[in-house]
C-alpha cells in the first residue's frame, strides 16, 4: 500500500472534515472550561438536547430547518443559561470535581428525560445531503459545512473575545477571576454570559451533527469523551489548541479506522491522549512556564 | 464503653443473621434476584469509594470492572480454565492496568477533573478493546458462558439457584466492608487523608504520596475487579455496555455518592436506593414509561450534591451525631479540598 494510495488520502481529508466537527463541539466546551474552570460533563447532552429540538421543531412542528436550527441555538443556549445559574453556581466554591459530578447528575437527567420524551428510537430529520465526488474520493457535503461553520465558529468567538468590551472580560476573569471581582467586574454575569455563548455553540454544534447522524438518548456518549479528550489534549481553555487538536485526534480515528477497525481508531485516539496527558499536561500548545 | 463495643457487636450479629436469612425462608425468586444484584452492586460501589473517598475521583472503574467480567469469561470458553482460576486472573489483570495508568498519573501529580478525565478515557478504552475483539467477545451483542453439565457446578462457578449465588455476593459484599474497615483502621488511612486533603503538605511531612494512591487504587481496581468476574458468573452473560465503558463507569460514581462515599455502608445504601427506585417505578408505571427513574434519579444527584454532599447516610449519620452531641460536624472532606482557584 503505497504512501499516496488515493483510499488513505480519503480517509485522510474524511478525517479534516471529522476534526472540524469535533473543533466546533470542543470550542463551546472549551470556552466554559477556561473561563469558568468547570468541567461540564453534560455538554454532549446539550448537544444531543439541542439535537432533539431541531427534530422536534422541524419534524414534527413543520418549520423550515434553518429556523428550526436557529431557534434550538438560542433554546440551547437558554439550557446553557440555567446551567450554570442553577447548578453550578451554588457550588462554584466548592471543589472542581464537585462541579464535574453535579453536571453528571444533569447528564443522566438530560439522557434519561431525552428517554422518557422520545423513547429509544433512533431519529432523524429525513433529509440526506449529497456527497461530493473529488478525483474518484467520496467527501460528505455535510461534514464539509460542519467544518466551515467551525471555521466561522472560531473566527467570531475569536472577534468577541479580542474586540468586544464583554470579550475583553471574559478573557480576563479567565485569567485571574479573584482579582477581576476586585477591579469591578461582575463576574457573576460574565459567567453566565459565557455560559450561555457555551451552550449556544453547543446549539450550532447540534445544528451541524443533526445533518449527518441520527439522534437517539444515548448520542450524547457516543461523543461526549472524545470532546472531552480534545479539549484537555489542547490544553484546557485554550481555543486554538482544542482547534488543533481536534484535527489530531480525527487523524487517529480516520486513519486508524482506515488500517483496522473504526473502534481501534478510538482506542489509538484514547491511548495517544493519556500518553499526552502525562508527557504534556499543560496541552499540546500550552506556553512554557 | 465496654457495654458499648458489646452492644454493637450484638447489632452486627443480629444484622447479619437476617441478611443470611431470605435463602432459607423462601423468598421469592424475583426478590431474592434483586437481592444478588444490590449486594453485587454495593460491593462494586464501595471498591470505588475506598478511593473516591481520599480525592481520587476515578470515572473509569468501568474499565477494572469489564476487565473482571471479560477475562473470566474468555478463559472459560475458550481455554476451559475454571473461574476459580479466571477471577483471579481478571484481578490481577486489573490492577496491572492500574499501575500502568495510575503510576504516571500519580507520579505527575496528574488530579481532580485532570484524574478524572484520564480515567474516562481509560474506561472507553477499554470498552472499545472489547467491541474491537468481537470475533472473540461477540463485541456488542455481549457473551454467554458456556453452561458446564445442567447449570450447577462447583468447578464452573455456575449456580442455577439463586439461593447460593445470594450466599456467594453476601459474603463477597462482607469482604468489601471488612476490607473498608481494615483500611479504615490502618496507619494508610491518615496518610491517605492527609494527601486528599493537601498533596503538597502531604509529601512535606513525609508520606510518600504516590506509593499510598498507588496501593488504594491498586486495591479498588482489584475488588471492582473480582466483583465484575462474579457479576459475569451470576448472569452468565455480559455485555461491554453493562460492565464497562462511560456509562457503568458514571453509574458507579454517582451511586456511590448518592448513598454517600465517606462511610462503609454508604454506597451499600447507593446501590439500594438506584435499584429499588428502578424496579419500584417499574413496577409501579409498568416498563412502558422507560426512562423514569433515571430521570428522577438525576436530578436527586444534581440535589445531593449541592445540598447533601455526603450522602444520603452521610448527611443522615451527621444530622445523628449532631443531634446527639449538639456539637457542628467538621468541615467535610471535600469542603475541605476546596481551594481557592489561581
Amino acid at each position: 500500500m503505497g504512501i499516496f494510495d488515493i483510499f488513505l488520502l480519503e480517509a485522510v481529508i474524511n478525517g479534516l472534515l471529522l476534526g472540524g466537527v469535533l473543533a466546533l463541539l470542543a470550542l463551546g466546551l472549551n470556552l466554559v472550561f477556561g473561563v469558568i474552570d468547570v468541567v461540564w460533563i453534560c455538554y454532549a447532552e446539550l448537544v444531543m438536547a439541542g439535537m432533539y429540538g431541531i427534530y422536534w421543531i422541524h419534524v414534527v412542528w413543520g418549520l423550515p430547518l434553518v429556523l428550526a436550527c436557529a431557534i434550538a441555538m438560542v433554546g440551547v443556549a437558554g439550557l446553557g443559561f440555567l446551567v450554570h445559574y442553577l447548578v453550578i453556581s451554588p457550588i462554584l466554591g466548592s471543589a472542581p470535581i464537585n462541579q464535574l459530578l453535579a453536571t453528571g447528575g444533569l447528564l443522566f437527567f438530560l439522557q434519561s428525560f431525552a428517554t422518557l420524551v422520545f423513547g429509544n428510537d433512533f431519529r432523524n430529520i429525513g433529509l440526506r445531503l449529497p456527497v461530493i465526488e473529488v478525483a474518484d474520493m467520496y467527501i460528505s457535503f455535510a461534514r464539509l459545512l460542519a467544518f466551515g461553520a467551525a471555521l466561522a465558529g472560531m473566527i467570531v468567538l475569536y472577534l468577541f473575545l479580542s474586540r468586544t468590551f464583554m470579550g475583553a472580560a471574559i478573557r480576563a476573569v479567565a485569567q485571574d477571576r479573584e482579582i477581576m471581582a476586585i477591579m469591578g467586574v461582575n463576574t457573576k454575569k460574565v459567567y453566565l454570559i459565557t455560559s450561555a455563548i457555551g451552550g449556544g455553540l453547543a446549539g450550532l454544534a447540534a445544528a451541524l451533527l443533526v445533518l449527518q447522524y441520527d439522534v437517539h438518548p444515548a448520542v450524547g456518549l457516543s461523543f461526549g469523551p472524545i470532546t472531552f479528550m480534545i479539549c484537555v489534549l489542547g490544553g484546557l481553555g485554550n481555543l486554538l489548541g482544542g482547534f488543533v487538536a481536534a484535527f489530531i485526534m480525527s487523524q487517529f480515528i480516520t486513519v486508524g479506522g482506515f488500517y483496522f477497525d473504526l473502534e481501534w481508531g478510538y482506542v489509538l485516539a484514547f491511548v495517544f491522549f493519556i500518553m499526552m496527558m502525562i508527557w504534556r499536561p499543560q496541552g499540546i500548545l500550552a506556553r512554557r512556564r | 464503653m465496654r457495654a458499648g463495643a458489646a452492644r454493637s457487636r450484638a447489632v452486627w450479629a443480629a444484622g447479619l443473621l437476617l441478611l443470611a436469612l431470605p435463602p432459607f425462608v423462601g423468598v421469592p425468586q424475583y426478590f431474592m434476584h434483586i437481592g444478588v444484584l444490590v449486594l453485587i452492586w454495593a460491593f462494586v460501589y464501595t471498591a470505588w469509594a475506598m478511593m473516591g473517598r481520599f480525592g481520587l475521583v476515578s470515572l473509569g472503574h468501568g474499565a477494572f470492572m469489564g476487565i473482571g467480567a471479560y477475562t473470566v469469561a474468555l478463559l472459560w470458553n475458550f481455554f476451559g480454565i475454571t473461574p476459580w482460576l479466571g477471577i483471579p486472573a481478571g484481578v490481577v489483570l486489573a490492577v496491572l492496568l492500574a499501575m500502568a495508568v495510575g503510576y504516571p498519573c500519580f507520579r505527575f501529580r496528574i488530579v481532580g477533573h485532570y484524574f478524572a478525565l484520564v480515567t474516562l478515557a481509560l474506561g472507553e478504552i477499554v470498552r472499545l478493546t472489547i467491541v474491537a475483539l468481537r470475533d472473540h467477545t461477540g463485541g456488542s451483542l455481549g457473551l454467554t458462558p458456556t453452561r458446564y453439565g445442567e447449570g450447577t457446578s462447583l468447578y464452573a462457578f455456575q449456580f442455577a439457584d439463586k439461593e447460593v449465588f445470594y450466599g456467594i455476593a453476601l459474603i463477597l459484599w462482607l469482604t468489601g466492608i471488612v476490607v473498608w474497615r481494615l483500611v479504615d483502621r490502618g496507619m494508610a488511612r491518615y496518610a491517605l487523608v492527609a494527601l486528599g486533603e493537601d498533596e503538597a503538605a502531604a509529601a512535606s511531612l513525609g508520606i510518600h504520596v504516590t506509593a499510598q494512591k498507588l496501593r488504594i487504587t491498586a486495591l479498588s481496581a482489584a475488588l471492582t475487579a473480582l466483583g465484575g468476574g462474579i457479576y459475569t458468573q451470576y448472569l452468565v452473560y455480559v455485555n461491554p455496555n453493562t460492565v464497562a465503558g462511560v456509562a457503568v463507569s458514571l453509574q458507579i460514581v454517582f451511586a456511590a455518592i448518592a448513598g454517600g462515599m465517606f462511610t462503609a455502608f454508604g454506597p451499600t445504601v447507593g446501590a439500594l436506593i438506584t435499584i429499588i427506585l428502578a424496579e419500584g417505578l417499574r413496577i409501579a408505571f409498568g416498563a412502558e414509561i422507560i426512562g423514569l427513574d433515571t430521570t428522577i434519579y438525576g436530578l436527586l444527584l444534581i440535589l445531593f450534591i449541592i445540598f447533601l454532599p455526603k450522602g444520603i447516610l452521610g448527611g443522615l449519620l451527621d444530622l445523628w451525631a449532631r443531634r446527639g452531641a449538639g456539637g457542628s460536624p467538621g468541615p467535610t472532606p471535600r469542603q475541605a479540598q476546596a481551594k481557592p482557584a489561581g
